[in-house]
């Protein structure tokens, strides 16, 4: 069986290998699911729960994206990708998506042709310090031993921001996120430096999480968001677009709970065209109209998949800051669904 | 006149004891922990560093909490208490221990992994031990087919049908040879199978499966995880390539030109790359070759990277053990009249297995305890999911608990496997003494 799989998958191969997916939609339908790549595990983001069900921010992405596709949400294939697997298996075809708390950043964009179809998340990198240091601004911590994660845009961060403040720093090298928890914990290094999102994460699983402060200082951006593959722009656009309706969604008040009855049809026109009682925009994407409806039922506007997963009602606990609608200061801000 | 004894013993006094000193556990104690003044400081010293690991870990393993919902209710539960020192929190394994046995398989089909271990066990036993039937070994046969079938699900026909395979070239070999000849049919027994599995088997299997449709529910490999999908990987890989490194290490031994270069050639290519590499090439190179939307599943290309590197290493082994045999027993191989296949079989690879059996059994706890390489290309390995486990509001910032439970597991499998090796070279008496 598997010798005829692999002779038969190479023989296939030889065949086939010049056809291009540009039709990542047709694939998708055919195959009945989405394949859609997610992180092997981060808190409150994508996480596998006791029955294997995975769920979190990202996860909520994916899900959403099937719901308008497919109008089911559960069909999803997650794949667990870890940072070095992820662009290649979306590059590669493995997977439609990529929903994996992945930095939007120029080479990315347009060496690696991807396109970052919006930002789901607005991060930061900042610093995590023990409250007894008596630290109380980054500007002070010249001289710190600082656990670093090896081989992330926040390694670079930090020797930017160390060197264009004139301070010096000593790293400890560390592989994953739970191994910087227990070296910080054990006293291994002053400072422990990650994307802000992750240090909440991390403190609010500490015995005492106020002996821990995060300080105020965030040195780089880190705009989190899904991408896909460059040369498949319709694609593209249902991954944006879907995006979009659950940001404007919240903007404009639709709930996974009324937007049943919202559906049906409202005095708001763009409640309307974005439900799809009025005009025909889930055509144009080569949806159904009702796309964006089943998007928000499934997994709620963009406001509830915030409050569900990362909110401060979580044990992460993070707050809107940035991640608010343009209209509350944030930074949220979706084109109009015209 | 000769002397008279004046006090001549009649009978035998009764043996006293030893003193106090010279006997039993106060003897075994003084002469070996108290021989000396600094064999006495070592032994007090050594005392103390054991008293003092012990007496930080055990309360807090055996303090453990065992239902809780998530590690910070584990916490409240231990200041509740009021216990003065950290205790382990095992709830986590409580709440988690399927997920590291059996990943994300569907909990109403675990008897499947179950029946194809104990089957495995069944299939094994006549390979391993001597005394067992040796009818057995129609299971073995089966085996690999049914585990496919019992793990994988789906039509029955597809193994069956595959296995008609193997029955083809063995038929071959056996009733062909007459016609043929000896290298003629060797060749066909290769080339016919492989015909029918790229072009027949396929059709075969859809047309019965549709006439006589007879399956269980099929399960993706996705959906396997933790320990299972790291036995699935280690047993495939160590079944798959002990055969193949023993070809490869006749291939190394071997007068023909070509076979011995394209041995030597894959074995230094594999060894020389580490296992790592490998499974990033499977992972990710492969995909740029495959076109979009192949669906080679990751498990697969992950099992058959794990065998061609673990067969190097096995083909390594072996060919210590051929080269370890004096030549005199080939020469009297070939004085019998034998032919190469015959003198293998009966003479040079009994004797030079016999002696690698260290070495293939530590190559194949290495090969298991490797499997936990594959969480670097993302599939959920004991390892992995402990990773994802953690990534659970409830449960992150837990880790010894874990890391204890899957080594313990390890340890149990690993244990077995060197145990069974160590008996194996009692029985054969592999030592030239």
């Amino acid at each position: 069986m598997k010798k005829s799989v692999l002779l038969g998958t190479l023989a296939v191969a030889g065949l086939a290998a010049g056809a291009v997916s540009a039709q990542t939609l047709d694939e998708v339908r055919a195959r009945g699911a989405l394949n859609c790549g997610v992180t092997t595990g981060l808190v409150g983001f994508a996480a596998p729960d006791a029955n294997g069900e995975w769920e979190g921010f990202d996860v909520g992405v994916c899900r959403a994206v099937a719901a308008a596709v497919l109008g089911d949400s559960t069909a999803v294939n997650f794949v667990p990708t870890t940072g070095q697997t992820r662009f290649t298996a979306l590059a590669s075809g493995e997977i439609d998506m990529l929903a994996r708390n992945t930095t939007w950043t120029f080479s990315r964009d347009v060496d690696l042709r991807f396109e970052f179809t919006g930002i789901n998340y607005y991060d930061g990198q900042g610093f995590m310090v023990p409250r007894e240091l008596g630290v109380s601004s980054a500007m002070e911590l010249d001289g710190a031993t600082v656990c670093i994660q090896t081989g992330t845009t926040t390694e670079l961060n930090l020797a930017d921001f160390f060197a264009s403040n004139n301070m010096s720093y000593e790293p400890v090298p560390i592989e994953t996120n739970a191994e910087a928890q227990q070296q910080y914990l054990a006293g291994a290094c002053d400072v422990y430096t990650t994307d802000a999102s992750g240090l909440a994460a991390t403190r609010a699983t500490f015995e005492d999480p106020s002996a821990h402060v995060v300080l105020p200082e965030i040195i780089s951006k880190e705009p989190l968001g899904p991408l896909v593959r460059h040369g498949d722009n319709e694609w593209g656009d249902i991954v944006r677009w879907t995006l979009n309706a659950l940001i404007a969604a919240e903007e404009l008040g639709v709930t996974s709970a009324n937007v049943a009855e919202l559906a049906a049809g409202t005095e708001n026109p763009e409640i309307n065209r974005l439900l799809g009682s009025e005009g025909d925009l889930g055509g144009m994407l080569g949806l159904s109209s009702d796309w964006a409806a089943n998007a928000i039922s499934s997994v709620g506007n963009y406001g509830e998949l915030f409050e569900g997963n990362i909110g401060e009602n979580t044990p992460i606990g993070l707050a809107r800051g940035l991640n608010a609608q343009w209209t509350d200061g944030g930074l949220l801000y979706s084109p109009p669904f015209r | 006149m000769a002397n008279t004894p004046s006090f001549v013993r009649t009978q035998m006094l009764e043996p006293q004891d030893p003193p106090l000193g010279e006997k039993g556990v106060v003897k075994w104690i003084r002469e070996n922990l108290f021989s000396g003044w600094l064999n006495s400081i070592l032994t007090l010293v050594s005392i103390y560093v054991i008293y003092w690991v012990l007496a930080h870990i055990l309360p807090w393993a055996l303090g453990g909490i065992w239902n809780a919902e998530s590690l910070s209710e584990c916490r409240e539960i231990r200041d509740a208490s009021g216990v003065g020192h950290d205790v382990a929190c095992w709830a986590v394994i409580g709440a988690r221990w399927h997920q590291l046995l059996f990943g994300f398989y569907p909990s109403e089909l675990y008897w499947r992994p179950i029946l194809a271990l104990i089957l495995f066990g069944v299939a094994i036993a006549p390979v391993l031990f001597d005394t067992a039937p040796r009818k057995l070994l129609i299971v073995t046969a089966i085996m690999p087919f049914a585990a496919y079938w019992l793990l994988w699900g789906g039509t029955i026909w597809g193994p069956i049908v595959t296995a008609l395979g193997f029955v083809i070239g063995w038929a071959i070999i056996k009733y062909g040879s007459a016609t043929l000849g000896a290298l003629g049919a060797t060749i066909a027994a290769i080339v016919v199978p492989l015909l029918y599995w790229l072009f027949v088997a396929g059709a075969i299997s859809g047309a019965l499966g549709s006439a006589l449709p007879i399956g269980i529910e099929s399960v993706a490999s996705d959906r396997f995880g933790g320990f299972m999908l790291a036995i699935v990987i280690g047993v495939a890989g160590i079944v798959m390539s002990l055969p193949l490194g023993i070809l490869l290490a006749l291939g190394r031994q071997s007068d023909l030109f070509i076979i011995n270069k394209c041995s030597v050639f894959f074995i230094e290519i594999i060894r020389g790359v580490p296992l790592i590499v490998w499974l990033f090439t499977a992972s990710l190179l492969l995909n740029y070759f495959l076109p979009p939307g192949t669906n080679f599943d990751l498990m697969l290309r992950v099992i058959i990277m794990v065998t061609l590197f673990s067969s190097a290493y096995i083909a390594e082994v072996v060919r210590g053990g051929l080269a370890a045999l004096p030549r005199g027993q080939y020469e009297g191989a070939d004085s019998l009249g034998l032919d190469y296949w015959q003198s293998m079989q009966l003479i040079i690879l009994p004797q030079a297995l016999k002696i690698s059996i260290p070495g293939i059994v530590s190559s194949f706890i290495g090969l298991f305890k490797d499997t936990t390489l594959v969480v670097f290309i993302g599939l959920l390995d004991p390892i992995g999911l402990s990773n994802a486990i953690r990534a659970d509001a409830a449960w992150n910032g837990i880790y010894w608990e874990l890391f204890i439970f899957i080594g313990l597991c390890f340890f149990i499998f690993c244990f077995l496997m060197s145990r069974y090796s160590m008996w194996l070279e009692r029985k054969l008496q592999t030592g030239h003494r």
